[in-house]
């Protein structure tokens, strides 16, 4: 089965499989918010690739007609359909990267740290500190 | 009905399309007029048009017509077909009703909790996240559906930050919720690129009709993965259900009332959608998956989150966790594969997203008296709130399932559905956690009615711009409670069309 | 006035007093002639549905469908009528003592007391007149939900406790069981309808029939069925117009009526006979019945006793169902009457020792038979009728349970209820023999105590109604003959 045209012939999904599990590794182990979204970016441009990569026909050109629209019916187009979804993908990871920055911005203001651990550690305190003040009313268990 | 040629020559031709476009076209006014008080009437305005549009689709379809739009006149599969049928066609209207009664209750609710610069953005992220929802819902084409899901993501994420001013957890919940959804949106969308791949198509109908004919090969079976886990990240199925709890309690009280209603239920919808419409019921692999995977996560969900919420210490966070183990109960009817499941599934669907409106309301409400909704806080409330706390009794009866209540019926036939496949356990593990339910529901109504009020706080029933829309959603769960017959036919026919697949709904 | 007018009125007027009571929260005296008024008005219509009985159809009145074949629909039959007119009857009594009690004992917020007894009471008579398994359950989550905030009305801790029990094991059981039971039956048989003969048999047989009485039975919490029976005397620590009406009279009875609807309309006395399915049920009620009384003869304060008691009667009912005879059944629906009367009685003059003197225990009470003497001897005749013995009401329905027991051969069950009697004059009559005989240190000889007029004039009604009853016995007997099938 693993032959090397099977490799070769699918190359396009080793690439993206490796680069999404870079992407994806990066947003789960990376404790620094922007790094985070770094794996992110990484994690959507993988699927921007694969996306691409299935539209293309083998032989097949850049789908233009000629300005005169006389098509000659014997050149193969590639199929643009899947790159059109991504530049609608596209769009939305861009603004998707926008708002996570921005929202990293307003933690930096708030927290005065970009570090997960961090966060959480003070995240913690508060709730700690929450119970303290309005812990359980009910007197222990129900 | 039979479909034909669909040529739109009057505006009710458009409204598939329309119900979609008005919320979408009232965002950017709102952020080029730049008034705060312009802003609420033209949201409040464009959602009540919404909901007209929703009830006029739901009569065309209530005994289980399809209605198909082509945008721009393409027809599908080539052009992007809108498809309406009796199942989104009851979830378009919960949320178009949801979305508009919040309106209202959000004026002064988000006066308290959001800075006076950011409101006419908040009407703007509100509308655009209405646009994704109900777009998401509305949609008959695969990748249209990640669009408008990642339309209605991004503005819920500025949402749930919005809450920061009362609390800063917010924006770490709401970065950690961007974080969870996009993986989940992308996983989606990647999930439609294997079909695509597999099918050379986008078109839900279309796609549906090459899997019956020519079997699912192993790209379909990968799709079908990716796309069940995807979507059950933004339902919060449970063991994806991390982001839910934060992101409910500290985004501002009226985003959640309306996310809670609404979000997970556009979510659960597009999971029915792709289920049974896209691939077939009969689809061993799916059925695997359904059986083994999603029914015990399902129960899983039932009792663990519900024993969390039992030993919570704040209202919002309870009702954060409830809502995790009440998808619990939606996932078991679907996972029945029978039409009395899968209706129960979508009667759920529609009661508890009215009943959780109205506790996150009330939620709200005491937010707004006492600054927190820890049970501390909020204690002794039944004296001097007594229609704000009367409306949490009500409402959380009907997240018990107390008869002459919303939450009752669909219970009753979920219940109903396990006893009919013979699956007993089943049927005994959902009525053990309507106790679970007994439990958590009742400690807040002892905290309300039977402690003592803190001291030192501004005490006083709320204004009436947020009570009267949390009681319209509290009277509603008691008069579904009684009148079923518009949430049942519809769930039926819906359920009947589901599971027949797009073939007996319409077809090419 | 139509009988389906006076069905409605029934509910509506009770629920609309509850309203009132709220509304007029501080117009004291208002609210109570009102509320008085109110029960006055809802016997009276329960009245003319009686007197229309014979010239309306029997047709059920229903009010709406909720699911296509199940909806909210009331109809008339002998059985829930005599429930409707006990329970309507002895409201207005309830509610004059429990004017004189609350003002007497000084207890807070009248107007929320009186709203939610009379939601409860609006709730107890659409349970009495439902004609079908899904209304009546309806009636009976209401019933539970309107009568917690009267079990935990004092706000104490021991109320929270006492209605975390109340609550957790009505509801529990309700939701856990009886929902299950009665669903199964829907899927079942497609129909929930009380029906002449039941609609069970030949949808289900074998093991089922007995597992499916077991969900009902125990699913029934109110009916006090052990194990599920810690309820009962966890609720006394509401007042105690409250445990004579609800917890002697109105939602113990919506217990055993639905145990009673469900073994004659849902199961059919007769495909319980043919089964045996019930017969576990009836060593469990013989269970229940002796060792309540047991438990009963331990106490010491005086409404956990009558609590226990109550308990043990109940049982008696559910044992007349189980039994699977006409008499038996019949024994059943007449007791419900009977030892409502005498029940009710017992805990007024529970009610009236505790407000004039604040005593709540058995052995605080020596001599104070002599101190209140009307109060003791409407004890005593209440005591007496529970205890069966003629001419007082409670001897009628023991007889026809007797009847039943020998009619289906079961000996033991025949010496149990005469064991339970035996059980019954030691731990009621011992109070009487304290009142009237015992001597006590601090209680000054001489002057009799003065007991206020509100308190002491309904129980000694009830208790002259005990005597009426014993010479209505058989007209009762007669008038629920229909229940069972037989015109004879």
């Amino acid at each position: 089965m693993f032959e090397l045209d099977f490799i070769l012939g699918h190359m396009n999904y080793w690439l993206f499989t490796v680069l999404m599990m870079i992407g994806l590794y990066n947003v789960v182990a990376k404790g620094n918010l922007i790094k985070k979204v770094v794996g992110l970016n990484l994690f959507q441009a993988a699927v921007f690739m694969f996306y691409i990569s299935i539209g293309k026909v083998t032989g097949g050109t850049a789908p233009i007609f000629p300005t005169d629209m006389k098509i000659d019916p014997d050149v193969v187009y590639s199929n643009p359909l899947p790159h059109v979804l991504i530049l609608t993908a596209i769009v939305v990871g861009i603004a998707t990267t926008s708002l996570a920055l921005a929202l990293i911005v307003r933690i930096r203001e708030e927290f005065d740290t970009i570090e997960e651990d961090e966060i959480l550690e003070i995240e913690t305190e508060m709730v700690r500190k929450e119970n303290q003040a309005c812990g359980d009313v009910m007197g222990g268990a129900t | 009905m039979s479909e034909q040629a669909h040529v739109a020559r009057t505006l009710a031709d458009h409204l598939p399309i329309l119900v979609v476009l008005v919320p979408f076209l009232a965002a950017p006014m709102i952020v080029l007029l730049g008034s705060r008080i312009l802003a609420w009437i033209i949201a409040f305005s464009a959602s009540l048009t919404t909901v007209f549009i929703a009830i006029l689709l739901l009569l065309q379809v209530h005994e289980g017509g399809v209605i198909s739009y082509h945008i721009g006149g393409w027809a599908p599969p080539m052009g992007i077909e809108y498809r309406i049928d009796a199942a989104n066609a009851i979830v378009l209207l919960l949320i178009a009703a949801i979305g508009t009664i919040v309106l209202p209750y959000a004026v002064r609710s988000i006066r308290h909790e959001i800075d006076q610069k950011h409101h006419t953005l908040f009407y703007t992220a509100y509308m655009l996240c209405f646009t994704g929802l109900l777009g998401m819902v509305a949609t008959g084409d695969a990748f249209n559906v990640f669009v408008f899901l990642e339309i209605s993501s991004l503005s819920t994420y500025v949402l749930v930050a919005m809450g920061a001013k009362a609390d800063k957890r917010a924006l770490s919940a709401a970065y950690n919720y961007l974080i969870m959804g996009t993986i989940g949106a992308t996983f989606f969308v990647i999930g439609i690129g294997f079909l695509y791949a597999g099918t050379g198509t986008l078109n839900m109908a279309d796609i549906a009709s090459y899997i019956s004919a020519n079997g699912a090969d192993r790209t379909i079976k990968t799709a079908f993965a990716f796309i069940m886990v995807g979507m059950g990240l933004k339902v919060a199925i449970f063991p994806l259900h991390q982001w839910l709890p934060n992101a409910y309690t500290y985004a501002p009280s009226a985003v959640t009332s309306f996310l809670a209603a609404t979000a997970t239920k556009a979510a659960i919808y597009v999971l029915l959608r792709f289920m049974f419409s896209v691939f077939q019921p009969d689809f061993l692999f799916e059925m695997n998956a359904i059986k083994g995977i999603m029914l015990p996560l399902a129960l899983v969900a039932m009792f663990v989150a519900s024993l969390i919420a039992v030993f919570q210490t704040d209202f919002k966070r309870m009702l954060a966790y409830s809502s995790i183990a009440q998808i619990g109960y939606i996932l078991v009817g679907i996972a029945l594969l029978s039409t009395t499941g899968l209706s129960g599934a979508i009667v759920h669907l529609f009661n508890h997203g009215i009943t959780k409106a109205a506790l996150f309301m009330a939620v709200g409400i005491l937010v707004l008296r006492s600054g927190s909704s820890f049970y501390a806080r909020i204690a002794g409330m039944g004296k001097i709130m007594p229609f704000t706390s009367f409306a949490i009794v009500l409402a959380g009866l009907s997240l018990i399932g107390v008869p002459g209540t919303a939450g009752f019926i669909s219970k009753w036939i979920l219940v109903q559905a396990a006893i009919e496949q013979g699956w007993w356990p089943i049927a005994l593990a959902i009525v053990a956690s309507s106790l679970l339910a007994v439990i958590y529901v009742w400690k807040v109504v002892e905290v309300l009615y039977m402690k003592q009020p803190a001291e030192g706080l501004t005490r006083k029933e709320a204004p009436l711009s947020m009570l009267v829309p949390m009681w319209i959603m509290t009277l509603a769960t008691i008069w579904f409670g009684f009148d079923t017959d518009l949430a049942l036919t519809a769930a039926r026919s819906a359920a009947d069309g589901l599971l027949n697949g797009f073939t007996m709904a319409g077809g090419h | 006035m139509d009988t389906n007018t006076a069905i409605l009125l029934t509910m509506i007027i009770p629920a609309a007093a509850a309203a009132g009571n709220l509304l007029l929260r501080n117009h004291a005296n208002l609210r109570d002639w009102m509320t008085l008024s109110a029960a006055v008005a809802t016997f009276s219509c329960v009245l003319v549905i009686l007197s229309n009985v014979g010239s309306s159809t029997t047709t059920a009145y229903e009010l709406f469908e909720v699911f296509p074949g199940l909806s909210i629909a009331f109809n008339v039959e002998p059985l829930g009528l005599m429930f409707a007119i006990i329970a309507s009857g002895l409201w207005i009594l309830t509610h004059i003592y429990g004017v004189g009690y609350m003002r007497g004992n000084k207890e807070e917020h009248h107007a929320r007391f009186f709203a939610s007894f009379s939601l409860a009471i609006s709730a107890v008579m659409g349970l009495a007149f439902s004609s079908n398994m899904f209304t009546l359950f309806l009636f009976y989550e209401i019933i539970t939900l309107s009568t917690y905030p009267l079990v935990t009305h004092k706000g104490t801790p021991e109320a929270l406790r006492g209605g975390r029990t109340y609550l957790g094991i009505l509801m529990g059981t309700s939701i856990a069981l009886l929902l299950v039971g009665i669903v199964w039956t829907y899927t079942a048989t497609g129909t929930l309808d009380f029906t002449q003969g039941g609609i069970l048999q030949g949808h289900i047989s074998g093991w089922m029939v007995p597992v499916m009485l077991g969900l009902y039975a125990f699913g029934i919490g109110k009916a006090a069925l052990m194990p599920f029976h810690r309820w009962l005397p966890a609720a006394m620590v509401a007042p105690t117009p409250v445990s004579a009406l609800l917890h002697a009279v109105a939602v113990v009875k919506a217990g055993v009526f639905t145990m009673l609807k469900v073994g004659i309309y849902i199961f059919g006395i007769d495909f319980l006979a043919e089964t045996g399915a019930s017969e576990w049920l009836m060593w469990l009620a013989a269970y229940s019945i002796i060792a309540a009384s047991i438990v009963a003869m331990t106490k010491d304060n005086l409404k956990a006793r009558l609590a226990y008691s109550t308990i043990s009667q109940l049982s008696y009912i559910t044992l007349g169902m189980a039994l699977a005879t006409s008499m038996g059944a019949l024994g059943g629906g007449v007791h419900i009457a009977m030892h409502a009367m005498g029940k009710i009685t017992l805990f007024m003059c529970a009610g009236v020792i505790y407000v004039v003197t604040h005593k709540t225990n058995v052995s605080q009470m020596n001599g104070l038979g002599r101190k209140m003497p009307i109060v003791y001897i409407s004890f005593l005749v209440a005591a007496l009728s529970i205890i069966g013995l003629p001419p007082l009401g409670g001897s009628v329905s023991k007889h026809l349970l007797l009847v039943g027991a020998a009619d289906t051969g079961q000996q033991i069950m025949y010496w149990v209820l005469m064991l339970s009697s035996v059980l019954n004059i030691v731990y009621l009559l011992t109070i009487v023999g304290r009142g009237f005989f015992a001597t006590s240190d601090d209680l000054q000889a001489g002057e009799a105590i003065k007991v206020p007029l509100l308190l002491w004039v309904p129980p000694a009604l009830t208790a002259a109604g005990c005597v009426v009853l014993f010479f209505y016995g058989h007209g009762l007997e007669q008038f629920l003959m229909p229940i069972v099938g037989a015109a004879h």
